[in-house]
């Protein structure tokens, strides 16, 4: 699927450029946006590299199972193939409670370790699992309580009540998640 | 909300190290042991994230979509539909700083307080971008058949985008 967008993007891209004489900016747009992606890679990486360190400490002292034990009545819901004491219950709760607080950048971290996890007991290495396709739901509706960025931005552009949005924005992203969750749910349900 | 947010961070690492220690866990060994990690983690998405920026950039510079939208404009014109916000719905999936550049020019041409300066602002914050998210989780760990998670993915995305229209309309007008 990926790998059909991926396609379509760079194919659209180029075919149409000929065609509407837009040669030179896609020209220079082969050249530069491996750039681009070498600089987001360049932003990323610190707050990687620390985020999983101090996650590390927080794993070692246990402090991650007590977190995960915390929302547990919800996590044994959404990943029933997970067994309770699973590693990566931890990094999916801390990934969760991060991004519902707009910590983005400290969610990524957070997220690819649960991945990393779900994947040590992954017996077809390249296949998706179930539980990380759940997680994977959860992680694109991106449930934010506060939309720390879109509110810096109403208030730069001077809005007269930036943060109005932050209801409607929680109650549009809890009906993206919970349709999501529900369709992940039925499709589960339907393969057993 | 600021003094929050700013708060959090500090604390939560503060109270992880000082768990750590309680717990008698060599806190900076353990520290560069994650990192470490961390950084092995960095090496793996890199492929991953350039493929993703390039395709997606050059999509955007070879101005399809706007050709795309001035094509089915009369459509949406009768559906009253506000025609600015639309590359942003269609975009939401795939570019996180493209949607964020569309609602900056909402802002800056209608304001932030108009109903699509208020739309734009939901639409934003109502999901993520699933396309990119999906391909540097499953990257990471050198998944390629992901299965049905795109079609989910993005089903959530179109019912967080219909459901942003609705509420903004209701809260709104």
């Amino acid at each position: 699927m990926v790998n059909f967008i991926w396609f379509g993007l760079i194919f659209i891209a180029i075919v149409y450029s000929f065609l509407t004489g837009n040669i030179e900016t896609i020209n220079n747009g082969i050249l530069t946006h491996a750039t681009s992606g070498v600089n987001l890679i360049l932003e990323m990486m610190p707050l990687i590299i620390l985020w999983t360190g101090i996650m590390k400490i927080a794993e070692e002292a246990g402090l991650l199972k007590i977190f995960a034990k915390f929302l547990n009545p919800l996590l044994g819901k959404l990943f029933p193939s997970l067994p309770k004491n699973h590693p990566a219950l931890g990094y999916i709760a801390s990934n969760i409670a991060a991004n519902m607080l707009g910590l983005g950048s400290a969610a990524t971290p957070f997220g690819l370790k649960a991945m990393q996890e779900l994947d040590k007991d992954n017996k077809h290495k390249g296949v998706a699992t179930e539980a990380m396709i759940t997680f994977l739901v959860l992680n694109t509706a991106g449930v934010t309580i506060i939309p720390t960025t879109v509110i810096a931005l109403r208030m730069m552009a001077g809005s007269k009540n930036p943060t109005e949005i932050i209801i409607t924005s929680v109650l549009a992203t809890s009906i993206s998640s919970i349709s999501g969750l529900l369709l992940d749910y039925f499709i589960r349900r339907k393969r057993k | 909300m600021n003094t929050i947010s700013k708060i959090i961070i500090p604390l939560f690492v503060l109270l992880i190290v000082l768990y750590g220690v309680k717990k008698k866990v060599n806190v900076y060994d353990t520290f560069l042991e994650g990192a470490k990690e961390g950084l092995i983690m960095v090496f793996h998405i890199t492929p991953t994230v350039i493929a993703m920026v390039f395709a997606v950039n050059i999509f955007l510079d070879s101005n399809f979509l706007e050709g795309a939208l001035k094509f089915l404009e009369p459509l949406f014109r009768l559906g009253r539909i506000p025609i600015e916000i639309l590359p942003m719905a269609i975009l939401r999936p795939i570019s996180g700083t493209a949607t964020l550049a569309i609602m900056n020019d909402i802002f800056v041409n209608f304001g932030p307080d108009s109903f699509i300066g208020r739309l734009a602002s939901t639409l934003q914050g109502c999901t993520d971008t699933t396309i990119y998210v999906l391909a540097l989780y499953f990257g990471s760990i050198h998944v390629s058949k992901t299965r049905y998670a795109l079609p989910v993915g993005l089903f959530a995305d179109l019912m967080g985008i219909i459901a942003a229209f609705v509420i903004t309309i209701i809260f709104f007008t």
